[in-house]
């Protein structure tokens, strides 16, 4: 059977089999919809989560990012794992004990303030847009390369089901759809890797294979240093950023992940406290499994891309060459004219251009796998930015119905009204995002810079302070928050975006401190912490009832799932 | 009065808890992956460098091991000090 056939069954047996769980789960009510009735058991919580966390990047484009940056990639393994020990320890148990439904209800609540809650809404609102687009445009490439029909009808199948399962299930039928599709997308990244490891270093775990030995007896990081120093390129092991900058951009990517809305709310759905840490950590060890062997891949990928192609004659490369050189992500100039493919550093002499993304996507066939394994990759992309793109849109219309409307303009409305909102709510959002996804913003490949520091100099500083810090009080918090979020964007508008100012006066050696936009989240959160607190100290405390709360969060008896209000 | 009193002593000793593991938290990430990886990188673990094997495998299963343990010892905490639920 040919590979498009392939993938027309395995995509179909999957899509049929999310939109069967979605009729199942559908939602009854809001506490349903918003957090799946607060009974969701931890194990399939950290798989949900899971899905929820690794998105189309993590699944097509990190590894070959990381293949790319070598040593430098850390930044991104280190950065989206390690924020789950920030979630476990600071966060998850006391917002679990606090109850209620969204990240800005638990900042309106603890900072007594309408101003902090709007506040806060508009941050999860920027946060989870920027990040959607993203994704809707992950499903639009998956469909055109694999269905071979036109990326925007891709994301217009995408929208639709998405639209199907979050509208009708809400949280409820996003979380069981979130477990089949972990499933889906780990068994999708682990079958070609195991065969590659077994290929490359017969080893049948890419975690030990990378740091095995290959065929010919030598250890394959080493061999890929030995290959990445004859063609002039900087060691596969050593990095090119200033350990300053690698040590920002990790903090950033560890805090954001921590203060993203999307993965907080997912600890509102289940029953205690005590598994709101323990599915933390089950959350952690799903995600583990391809974190650990993304780089894997990276490496092998590597090592097999320039021992197939590096000086060897262009007629006889293999017919996955052709293959991908038709989308245009691989492409060969011949500038000596002698015939065969120099693939090195010197920009002036290299004839190989490299999309980062083929070394996911066309690994399979690389490593000739046969044609259901290429068709499972395809699912499993699917897989991914589906399951993101539901958590994402399930924030912005809880955002929207819940914490705009029903707490701000409409207090008396019914729970089947504010339902009904919730899911009008959630089919803007799919058509905004769905909108970004046929005619990206200029500035998607900074969205990830740009989510991260947000949410980093945003949320994480005001729930940390709101929980470990009974003084701090609104005044704090407000004016914390909003200096975090404005230098935050001023650096990302200057540096990276040049939307403001010289562009001239802003390359790298203009930077502050040295430090990148990608990690300027970090002193962004420094900045709101050092605010928040000054001015609590010069400003009256919070209410007496609000510092009984606070003490009644760090105490896990009495939690009661997740409250109607 | 006495309720109050050992809540205040149960979050010390949460508290306690929580710096010890963030503590080797930063330990293995941002020092060992990232402030000494050049120093560790002398060192060979099999076909990997330490301190890249740190940066790219190590500290995430250490990740792991701290939140597992987390919840282990505050289960036990919230016993002993009958906070748990139910």
């Amino acid at each position: 059977m040919t590979i498009q056939i392939w993938t027309y069954i395995i995509v179909g047996i999957t899509f049929a089999i999310y939109i069967g769980i979605a009729i199942w789960s559908r939602a009854g009510s809001t506490k349903d919809f918003y957090v799946a009735g607060g009974g969701v058991s931890p194990l399939a919580n950290g798989m949900a989560t899971a899905a929820d966390w690794m998105s189309a990047a993590s699944f097509i484009s990190m590894a070959g990012l990381i293949s790319f940056m070598g040593y430098d990639g850390s930044v991104y393994l280190m950065g989206w794992t390690g924020g789950y020990v920030l979630l476990a320890l600071l966060l998850a148990p006391y917002l679990r004990k606090f109850g209620k439904f969204t990240v800005p209800d638990f900042i309106g609540d603890r900072y007594y303030s309408n101003t902090a809650r709007t506040v806060a809404v508009i941050c999860a609102l920027f946060v989870s847009f920027t990040y959607v687009a993203g994704q809707m445009r992950g499903v639009g490439v998956v469909f055109s390369r694999f269905l071979e029909v036109p990326i925007n009808t891709g994301v217009v199948i995408g929208m639709a089901i998405v639209f199907f399962y979050a509208v009708l299930g809400g949280m409820k039928g996003i979380t069981y759809t979130q477990v089949a599709q972990f499933c889906v997308l780990i068994f999708a990244f682990m079958v070609p890797a195991f065969f590659i490891s077994i290929q490359m270093t017969d080893t049948i775990l890419p975690q030990l294979g990378f740091g095995a030995k290959t065929s010919d007896g030598m250890y394959l990081l080493d061999k890929l240093d030995g290959l990445h120093k004859e063609l002039g390129f900087a060691e596969y092991t050593s990095g090119q950023k200033s350990k300053l900058d690698v040590f920002f951009i990790t903090a950033a990517l560890m805090i954001g992940t921590a203060g993203l809305p999307h993965v907080i709310v997912r600890f509102f759905t289940v029953p205690k406290v005590k598994d709101a840490r323990l599915s933390a950590g089950y959350a952690l060890a799903f995600i583990a499994i391809l974190y650990t062997t993304a780089p894997a891949i990276s490496a092998f990928a590597r090592t097999n891309l320039i021992e197939t192609v590096s000086n060897k004659e262009y007629s006889s490369l293999p017919a996955w060459f052709g293959n991908w050189e038709k989308t245009g992500l691989i492409g060969f100039e011949d500038k000596n004219g002698d015939g065969k493919v120099q693939y090195v550093a010197d920009p002036v002499t290299n004839e190989l251009t490299i999309d980062r993304d083929i070394m996911v996507l066309a690994n399979p066939e690389i490593a000739r796998l046969p044609n259901w394994v290429i068709a499972l990759v395809a699912a499993g992309g699917l897989a991914a930015a589906l399951s993101t793109a539901a958590g994402l849109m399930l924030v912005i219309s809880t955002s929207v119905s819940h914490d705009l409307l029903k707490k701000q303009f409409m207090p008396f409305m019914s729970d089947k009204k504010e339902l009904m909102f919730a899911r009008l709510s959630s089919l803007v959002a799919v058509t905004v995002a769905g909108y970004f996804g046929i005619n990206p913003p200029g500035f998607v490949a900074s969205v990830v810079a740009l989510a991260f520091g947000l949410a980093a100099a945003s949320f994480f500083p005001a729930i940390i302070l709101g929980i470990f810090n009974k003084r701090m009080n609104k005044e704090g918090a407000i004016a914390g928050m909003i200096t975090g979020l404005l230098i935050t964007m001023y650096y990302i508008a200057r540096f990276r975006l040049h939307w403001i100012g010289d562009e001239t006066t802003a390359t790298e050696a203009d930077w502050w401190f040295g430090i990148s936009p990608e990690g300027f989240g970090t002193v962004g959160m420094l900045v709101n912490f050092a605010v928040s607190l000054v001015i609590s100290r010069l400003t009256p405390p919070p209410p007496e009832e609000v510092q009984e709360m606070v003490e009644e969060i760090r105490i896990p008896s009495g939690a009661g799932k997740a409250i109607e209000h | 009065m006495k309720d109050s009193k050992s809540h205040t002593a149960y979050w010390r000793k949460n508290l306690r808890y929580l710096a010890i593991l963030l503590s080797i938290w930063f330990l293995v990430s941002y020092v060992f992956g990232i402030v000494l990886v050049d120093q560790l990188n002398t060192i060979r673990l099999g076909g990997f460098k330490l301190g890249f094997w740190f940066a790219q495998q190590g500290s995430i299963y250490v990740f792991i091991v701290l939140i597992f343990v987390y919840v282990r010892l505050m289960n036990k905490l919230d016993k002993e000090f009958n906070v748990n639920e139910e």
